[in-house]
């Protein structure tokens, strides 16, 4: 099998680690090949960040580039954005709708862009845009936008909810298992 | 069982499973998961130093007595421990030490690009290098036995990329390593010129001796494909180059970065019609070719600056580029920024205000750099903050002195700004030092130092008391201030400025984002009372914002510090 890429962005504290080890043990189980690429230091203070996925038969580099992304997972509106370049031609874009002002903006000297998931439509691009932050909240805690997202994601891969599951039991910790497994089946359902 | 890890995580299962005794580093962005797995691990003794050079002697100390030993740094941590390790070269090793030094192409967390190869071939001690997590793990397995046959440290070198990725490796168990019984040896490690002299053959020797092993070495690996284009790579750009040139190329894989093969490079770049060097950084391999009579394209392509990748590789040798959309309008930079609650805020507002001048150190209140606070003048390496602003307020004189400060972190200033203290008190500037105690080694993912009153293993322990040390300094002017009280602190740095004597101000206050700091309930904004002045915004808090003439306070980032409550004269942020 062609390798597959997934990106996950977002901003440093917004939990993306969590993410790419989910996604990478449900890989594990499916007997993949798996790399996952994460950015540790300076930019996880609020910075942009991002992580990469890769599956397959055989893996070599762990990053991804320009044009190989197949799915962008965005835990911030912007960041979708500003990552597009690296989605593959008919990839898709699962996306937050949460919007976290970056200092520039914040200083008055940039603006945040305007009706972004509308414009990534009109690209040609499949978006789904969901208010994980919103569901994450009901569920009890906004921290748990993360997971919110990936049972979104989870949809929009050929894998049994059953794997997805396991993942979760195996990558979060104990205290907050019911949160997060009641997150998942939330976004599933978004 | 198979296991997806991060290639740090899978060096300190590879030290594990090779019977490592006795770890010691200090944390530092690449490298700082590999101590902090070992940590895990009951049957290894690993803890944090306070710096590097501490964690290299400590790891030679146990070598010396008989145990497999360890040691692990960031690239710039090398530049620390290089004074032991140069001299390890010489004594060479009883029990294996190995030493992981993680570089940072790209700069992803760093203040520089340096490439530690260097040091490798300058030390004389031998260096190995993997691609990937289940070569980290076998690599680490490895170095031990390199290390025990040539009597050497062998640095197992890293990068960003490899130390931060997963991938799957297989876990064996521990095999334990009886200690090598201690015998003293004079002539082995007392390192005096008569004795020194005398160890310099021996490792010429030994080297030699390295250099015929790296020949038939399986850390050294030929896959032919193609031969119309040749790569000779190492590390992480053996990942790239397979991605992008694939059967279309041959490699040499090198895991044996020194000493290098020769006739195993030429016989391969004799079979390709032409043979490309592909590495991150320096032309170390290049030169290397070169220097055996082996024509290669490299630096000449590739450059010395970032990273590589599969996109590099194609363009340049296949001339194919990656093809995508952009989104059509300016998508505004995202920089780093200190977090909300972040303890430094107030500390750096302050100081932006009274407009000293700020000699910097790092750490996350590097950041104290960026807009909209800007108030940082210069940052060059660990613990340069204070003795940097003694050389300044030097050459400029008292007026530099009543406005200038040296900006440093609890961490930071255990690793080596004391000696520097020791510098101003010794040598006499009225220099104004500012230590930044959060409690914990920030930037790195909060690590325990040398005040924390915890081991790497979150055992109590001995905590320096920072007013004490900085007394028996010879500092007779010692404050402590709590930054989250602007007013006071703003107070405190005029008088301390104003002193003909040399004073430290410790500003205190636990990282935001330690588990154990309880955090108020988010402020919010009277829009009644807000007039849109802009006040708040000055403080560069990410989680304060204008929507609509109004500020807007992000209820999922504010942990209610309340320095924003003292900037905004209308008291419209409310609780």
């Amino acid at each position: 099998m062609e390798t597959k890429s997934i990106m996950i962005v977002g901003v440093g504290g917004q939990g993306s680690l969590l993410a790419s080890r989910l996604i990478g043990n449900v890989l594990l189980q499916q007997g993949f090949d798996v790399k996952v690429s994460e950015v540790h230091g300076m930019s996880q203070r609020g910075g942009s960040v991002v992580t990469y996925v890769k599956y397959g038969d055989k893996v070599y580099s762990p990053v991804v580039e320009k044009g190989e992304a197949d799915i962008i997972i965005s835990f911030e509106t912007l960041e979708a954005a500003r990552y597009v370049p690296y989605l593959k031609k008919g990839g898709h874009i699962v996306l937050s709708t949460q919007q976290i002002d970056p200092m520039p903006v914040i200083n008055g000297a940039a603006t945040y862009p305007e009706n972004i998931v509308e414009k990534l439509k009109a690209m040609g691009i499949d978006v789904i845009a969901v208010d994980a932050l919103k569901i994450a909240e009901e569920c009890g805690n906004a921290k748990a936008s993360n997971v919110v997202l990936m049972g979104v994601v989870s949809t929009k891969m050929p894998f049994d909810e059953a794997c997805w599951n396991k993942a979760v039991e195996e990558c979060v910790p104990a205290k907050f298992l019911d949160l997060n497994k009641k997150a998942f089946a939330m976004g599933r359902q978004a | 069982m198979k296991k997806l890890m991060l290639g740090n995580e899978a060096v300190a299962r590879g030290l594990y499973e090779a019977g490592c005794r006795i770890a010691s580093a200090y944390p530092g962005t690449p490298s700082t998961e590999i101590t902090e797995t070992l940590a895990k691990y009951d049957e290894v003794y690993a803890e944090w130093a306070p710096n590097e050079k501490v964690a290299m002697e400590v790891a030679l100390g146990a070598s010396i007595a008989g145990a497999r030993s360890f040691c692990a740094m960031k690239h710039v941590g090398l530049n620390v421990a290089a004074d032991p390790l140069y001299t390890a070269g010489y004594t060479g090793v009883t029990g294996g030490m190995v030493v992981a030094v993680a570089d940072d192409p790209g700069m992803h967390s760093s203040q520089n690009e340096q490439d530690s190869r260097h040091h490798a071939i300058a030390s004389k001690v031998l260096m190995v290098e993997p691609s990937d997590s289940a070569e980290c793990k076998e690599f680490a397995i490895k170095a031990y036995e390199l290390s025990e046959k040539f009597d050497c440290p062998v640095i197992l070198r890293l990068s960003t990329r490899v130390s931060h990725s997963q991938s799957a490796v297989e876990l064996c168990d521990r095999v334990e390593k009886d200690l090598i019984p201690y015998e003293k040896n004079i002539d082995k490690y007392v390192m005096m010129p008569a004795k020194a002299i005398k160890r310099h053959p021996i490792v010429e020797d030994k080297l030699k001796a390295a250099a015929e092993f790296a020949e038939s070495s399986e850390l050294n690996r030929v896959e032919m494909g193609d031969t119309k284009i040749g790569v000779i790579t190492a590390g992480i750009c053996y990942e790239y180059a397979k991605q992008a040139l694939g059967d279309k190329a041959s490699f040499l894989k090198l895991g044996m970065i020194n000493p290098m093969p020769t006739k195993l490079i030429r016989d391969f770049a004799a079979k390709c019609d032409k043979v490309y060097v592909i590495e991150e950084l320096d032309g170390i391999i290049e030169s290397h070719c070169r220097n055996i009579g082996v024509d290669v394209v490299g630096k000449e392509l590739f450059g010395y600056i970032g990273e590589i990748s599969q996109t590099i590789v194609s363009e340049k040798i296949l001339g194919t580029k990656p093809e995508f959309d952009t989104f059509a309008e300016n998508v505004p930079v995202r920089p780093p920024v200190m977090c909300a609650g972040c303890p430094h805020r107030g500390l750096f507002y302050c100081l932006k205000k009274l407009g000293v001048t700020v000699s910097g150190d790092i750490g996350c209140y590097t950041l104290g750099a960026t807009a909209p606070l800007n108030a940082m003048d210069s940052t060059i390496c660990m613990g340069a903050s204070i003795s940097a602003l003694h050389g300044f307020n030097k050459a400029l004189g008292e007026k530099a002195e009543k406005n200038s400060v040296a900006v440093i972190g609890d961490s930071t200033f255990m690793h080596s700004g004391m000696t520097s203290l020791v510098n101003v008190a010794y040598n006499a500037t009225n220099s104004t030092v500012i230590i930044l105690d959060n409690s914990i080694t920030g930037m790195t993912g909060h690590q325990q130092n040398p005040t924390t009153g915890k081991n790497l293993k979150g055992d109590p322990a001995a905590a320096v008391n920072l007013v004490d040390l900085c007394h028996a300094i010879g500092i007779k002017s010692v404050r402590v201030v709590d930054p989250y009280h602007m007013a006071e602190t703003e107070a405190v740095i005029k008088e301390e400025l104003a002193k003909d004597e040399p004073s430290v101000i410790i500003s205190r206050r636990p990282c935001a984002l330690l588990k154990y700091v309880k955090h108020n309930p988010p402020l919010k904004v009277d829009s009644s009372k807000c007039v849109g002045c802009k006040q708040c915004l000055k403080i560069g808090c990410p989680a304060i914002s204008m929507h609509d003439g109004k500020s807007v306070i992000d209820h999922t980032q504010c942990v209610g510090c309340g320095i924003c409550t003292e900037m905004c004269k209308l008291g419209a942020i409310v609780k």
